[in-house]
């Protein structure tokens, strides 16, 4: 199976659940379960291959331009990791099934657990680290989600967002990392960065990068400074602890550092920072679950030790420890995984979780006991069980150090120690012991499907102990010549002779025995020490950033928006003012254009209407006026500067726009009083005149100087009409060069409309629309609303302007027109017809609902674009013919039509439902219905007569 | 020309500004309507200005056009900010019709944030 299916199987997995779920969690279950072994079996299908020392890549492109690709590589290490991930995943799924209770949202849980597979199996498959990076965020969220899955639990949602920070932050860094890396190697993809080991070294940016991507792996594998999130994150369901956190995605930092470790390992650096920090962090681990009163949180403390103990491995660099890393990395999920499901079942059938309130269940719960029993002697490193073999290597190998050999061989002994002290009082403090009559619920063992997975992780522990060869030495060779590069045989046995790492071994088992003797003084003088709580650290960083991010938000915005907008305004100008000081914009080079008569007219029309708005604006229907002065002039101007589709658009919109604004002015005060000093409108003229003057001088800087590259126009006049087959370019730009954008766009008006009708549906309820029934209109209502002359002019117009609409619409292509304009005349002609006769009179004579017309728009532009799909070519790409239909002139046909038709329809709908919210609000505030086109309202009148 | 054209286009973005500074909505949505004509008319002058050469093909004529391709960006501009215009204006008249004025600042009882988590709700067995 290719590598690439085999990334892509538990992602095809995770849509499962949602579909199955009804059909119960067993359905669920066993379809996750499938795509899982059909996974597993597809990978184990290369392990032949992968005996043979060979590579399987699968190459697909994705974004070459930045050397993103999905590159897939099954190699030893890939083998080793993905058996793991889709082995252990096996195992949970079937235990899922039964720990989870029938309340809990069983889909959610296998579709997250499935992404979060797919995401490791992304990881280890990987041949490109850009691509790595991607699924190495994907199971920081989906572990996210994993551990905040009971969400009715505080501890679970800050345990989870604890994760994502410290997590996602690594990532942050390793993104960095990574990147510095694949510049200095020339390459992205793995196998390339893995050849270049020398030019990564001798490289002066090889410290960064290696901080940075260690950085990343810290965190994801819970290493000292950043341990802290692994317990917190045990607040999540039992079988995501034992899958994410024991057994997965805590190694996905230990297998970055195994893929990476023969460019970057090796160095003084990588040895100093790496295997200190593991030794450190396994210390620190062991002591803590010591003394831990919750089962899952010594696991958790307990895996942070032994993360540790693989890191420190790697970071010895040498060939053996390597292969002592991956040993212990096989052991490790297998004894891990087994306990943590343990804890869970003890957790289930006994009610608690906490050491204190447990003990005496060996009688109670045999098998569960058996299970228990044996992975954690495996962990406390016992001989013959395969937890030892790894312990041994690693004693042996830090007392072969050549630098710091002491300092390592202490340490790691006593690490060891607490690590059996921990071990035993697992089996000790919880299974034997006197029986209790206290427990919360009546502890027995489970039914099978939950006990079987489990225990036959034991039986690999054992196995895998007594015959290490057969068992695991292929997978430990196959996979540890992967992470050195070099064909490597490892001896594993139980029986190595009498050496220093027996001896520090049978130290620690025996000190060990007398700690846990010793156990209740020793509590009692660690809960009395003081020492700094991770947790409350993390919660003051947190906290102390939140304020700071007010703090700084709050002086920037005090919630006054005129302030916020002198600030947005004066830091424009001083941005392009120093761009304009320190550039250079090169001589102006274009004549200047003759000034004609008219124009001139026209521009003092304009300035002189712009000054009264601006002088006039406290009164408001006036400030209308005037600003309607300043459109029309602007719709000349780009009629006289060759713009004529542009012109039809201004006009049309300045009519639309100023009906709207005078609607809404119905409602709102008709004047502005003054509310600010003389002082203050001074300074903000002085801001508008400088915005004004620096954005004049732009553009008389732009038109009088060329181009300083050649534009894309020269392109579009030239296949306009060969490619779009339309003479009006600016039309053909707008549904065919530029398509898809102009999709967005109607998309966009349809969105801006519906939200208009939204927001009028809230103000129609609740406590607005009380106020609004108990209108009073501020200024007396017209006797005649419905003038005659008006209704008669409006009623003749209709059919003229529906033609002219038809018309515009159809020469588009060809002549100024198209879409837009069409549909903001016939909507000024739908608007006349119910200015004049009243909106609910003249909407009871139409049945066209304005939400359809914007979703069919959408639609017709959107089945358009796909339609040329069908004829083998790009989204929106046109077709075309001409049509002669008799008594017309010849016109053309083409599929760009079908999407001006959508742009059509968009605009009238999304025009329509704007003015059909206004008027809802009038209704609701009182507005009277007509019932003839032209009545006379005589309650005003008579209101005036009284 | 040029100049004319300039300062008209200057004089718009200056009124435009002026009256976004103003306290009341409406003020507020005719100072954004000048600046909607000023950034619309300078887009299209980014095309140079040109008379009497309307960017429509006619056969046989290989003369010069104006440039199409701000006039395309252009329209469907003024398109959107109609939208725009509309949205701002149904605010406004929301805002106005649910609270009773039409000031544009934000109330400081708006300002308020909820207080911050503290470090009080962590886990039982992490105090323990």
């Amino acid at each position: 199976m290719s590598p690439a299916l085999i990334a892509l199987l538990p992602f095809i997995g995770a849509l499962l659940p949602g579909l199955l779920v009804r059909s119960g969690r067993s359905v669920a279950a066993m379809a996750c379960g499938t795509v899982t072994l059909v996974a597993l079996l597809g990978l184990l299908l290369h392990i032949p291959a992968v005996m043979r020392g060979e590579v399987i890549t699968a190459r697909i492109e994705w974004l070459p331009m930045i050397q993103l690709n999905a590159n897939f590589r099954i190699d030893g290490l890939s083998l080793l990791f993905g058996t793991l991930i889709l082995g252990i995943g096996l195992l949970i799924i079937a235990y899922a099934r039964f720990y989870l209770s029938r309340t809990d949202p069983v889909g959610k849980f296998y579709t997250y657990l499935m992404l979060f597979q797919g995401a490791m199996m992304g990881i280890v498959l990987s041949d490109n680290i850009l691509l790595l990076l991607v699924f190495w965020e994907l199971t920081s969220l989906s572990s996210f989600l994993l551990i905040g899955y009971w969400r009715h639990l505080p501890e679970g949602r800050q345990g989870a967002r604890m994760a994502l920070t410290v997590t996602g932050m690594g990532g942050m860094a390793m993104i960095a990392g990574m990147m510095i890396l694949g510049q200095i190697a020339g390459s992205y993809d793995i196998s390339d960065i893995l050849r270049s080991k020398e030019a990564i070294q001798s490289s002066e940016w090889y410290l960064p990068a290696l901080i940075l991507i260690l950085l990343g792996a810290f965190t994801k594998s819970a290493q000292f400074p950043f341990h802290f999130w692994l317990p917190h994150a045990m607040a999540a369901p039992t079988p995501v602890s034992a899958y994410l956190h024991s057994a997965t995605m805590v190694k996905a930092g230990l297998f970055l550092m195994a893929r990476l470790w023969p460019v970057l390992g090796g160095t003084p650096e990588w040895f100093w920072i790496v295997a200190t920090t593991g030794l450190v962090t396994m210390l620190i681990g062991a002591v803590i679950a010591l003394f831990k009163d919750d089962l899952k949180a010594v696991l958790a403390f307990s895996t942070v030790s032994h993360l540790g103990l693989i890191t420190m491995l790697l970071g010895f660099g040498t060939r053996e420890a390597a292969i002592a890393a991956v040993f212990h990395i096989i052991n490790h999920a297998t004894f891990k995984a087994a306990l943590f499901m343990t804890a869970g079942i003890v957790d289930h059938e006994a009610g608690t979780r906490s050491i204190r309130r447990l003990g005496g269940l060996r009688k109670l719960m045999p098998v569960t006991f058996a299970i228990g029993t044996v992975a954690a002697l495996s962990m406390a490193g016992i001989p013959p069980l395969n937890g030892f073999l790894s312990k041994e290597m690693m004693l042996y190998e830090a007392s072969h150090l050549e630098t710091a050999r002491l300092f390592f061989m202490v340490v790691a002994t006593v690490a060891a120690l607490f690590s059996v002290g921990y071990s035993l009082r697992f089996v000790f403090h919880v299974f034997t012991g006197p029986e209790r009559d206290d427990y919360p619920h009546h502890p027995h063992d489970p039914g099978f499907g939950m006990w079987a997975g489990p225990a036959l992780l034991t039986v690999l522990v054992v196995l895998i102990g007594l015959f290490p060869n057969t068992m695991a030495g292929w997978l430990v060779d196959a996979s540890a010549s992967a992470v050195t590069g070099e064909s490597e045989h490892a001896h594993l046995a139980l029986w190595h002779g009498l050496n220093a790492a027996l001896i520090m071994s049978l130290i620690a088992i025996a000190g060990g025995i007398i700690l846990l003797r010793r156990h209740e003084p020793a509590l009692k003088s660690w809960e009395s020490a003081p020492r700094p709580e991770a947790k409350v650290i993390f919660d003051t960083i947190v906290q102390a950033s939140v304020l700071a991010g007010r703090w700084i938000t709050d002086k920037f915005n005090n919630g006054s928006m005129p302030r916020a907008l002198s600030f947005f305004t004066l830091t424009s100008l001083f941005a392009g003012a120093l761009a304009w000081y320190t550039g250079d914009a090169g001589p102006l080079t274009r004549p200047m254009l003759p000034v004609g008569p008219v124009p001139f007219i026209g521009w003092l029309l304009a300035m002189f209407a712009t000054g009264s708005m601006v002088f006039f604006h406290r009164v408001r229907l006036l400030a209308l006026v005037l600003i309607a002065i300043v459109g029309l002039i602007t719709s000349i101007f780009f009629t006289y500067f060759s713009a004529p589709d542009l012109a039809l658009t201004q006009i049309s919109v300045e009519v639309v726009t100023v009906i709207l604004l005078l609607l809404a002015l119905n409602f709102l005060p008709k004047r502005t009083l003054i509310e600010t000093s003389t002082h203050r409108r001074g300074w903000d003229a002085c801001i508008a005149t400088l915005a004004g003057l620096g954005f004049g001088g732009l553009c008389y800087a732009i038109l009088r100087r060329d181009f300083a590259f050649d534009s894309i126009s020269g392109y579009m006049l030239e296949n306009s009409h060969k490619l779009g087959g339309g003479d009006n370019v600016v039309n053909v730009i707008l549904v065919d060069f530029r398509g898809y954008d102009t999709f967005g766009e109607i998309t966009v008006l349809g969105i801006a409309a519906l939200a208009i009708f939204a927001l009028t549906q809230t103000l129609l309820q609740g406590k607005s629309s009380a106020r609004l029934k108990n209108w009073v209109h501020d200024q007396r209502r017209a006797g005649d609303r419905h003038p005659m002359m008006l209704v008669i002019a409006t009623r003749v117009i209709l059919p003229i302007s529906l033609v002219v609409g038809l018309f515009i619409f159809l020469r588009g292509h060809n002549q100024p027109g198209g879409g837009f304009i069409a549909g903001l005349v016939v909507a000024i002609a739908l608007l006349m017809q119910y200015m004049a006769s009243g909106y609910a009179w003249a909407q009871d004579r139409q049945n066209i609902p304005f939400h359809a017309l914007i979703g069919a728009g959408v639609v017709a532009a959107g089945v358009t674009g796909i339609g040329a799909w069908f004829n083998g070519k790009p989204f929106l790409t046109s077709a075309y013919g001409y049509v002669k239909l008799p008594f017309l002139e010849e016109f053309e046909l083409a599929t760009a039509m079908g999407f001006d038709l959508g742009v059509f329809l968009c605009v009238v709908g999304a025009v329509m439902l704007a003015l059909n919210s206004l008027s809802r609000i009038a209704r609701q505030a009182g507005e009277t219905v007509n019932e003839k086109p032209m009545d006379i309202d005589l309650s005003e009148e008579q209101k005036g007569a009284h | 020309m040029e100049l004319l054209v300039a300062s008209g286009i200057g004089a718009c973005m200056a009124a435009g500004i002026y009256l976004i500074l103003r306290l009341r909505t409406f003020a507020v949505v005719l100072g954004m309507t000048m600046i909607t004509y000023a950034i619309n008319t300078f887009l299209f002058a980014t095309g140079r200005l040109v008379v009497n050469l309307p960017p429509i093909l006619h056969d046989g004529d290989a003369a010069a056009y104006t440039d199409p391709l701000p006039q395309a960006l252009v329209l469907t501009a003024i398109v959107i900010s109609f939208g725009m215009t509309a949205v701002v204006v149904m605010m406004s008249l929301g805002a106005f019709i649910e609270g009773g004025d039409d000031h544009i600042n934000m109330p400081p009882d708006d300002r308020e944030m909820p207080p911050l988590k503290t470090v009080n709700d962590q886990p039982e067995e992490e105090r323990a």
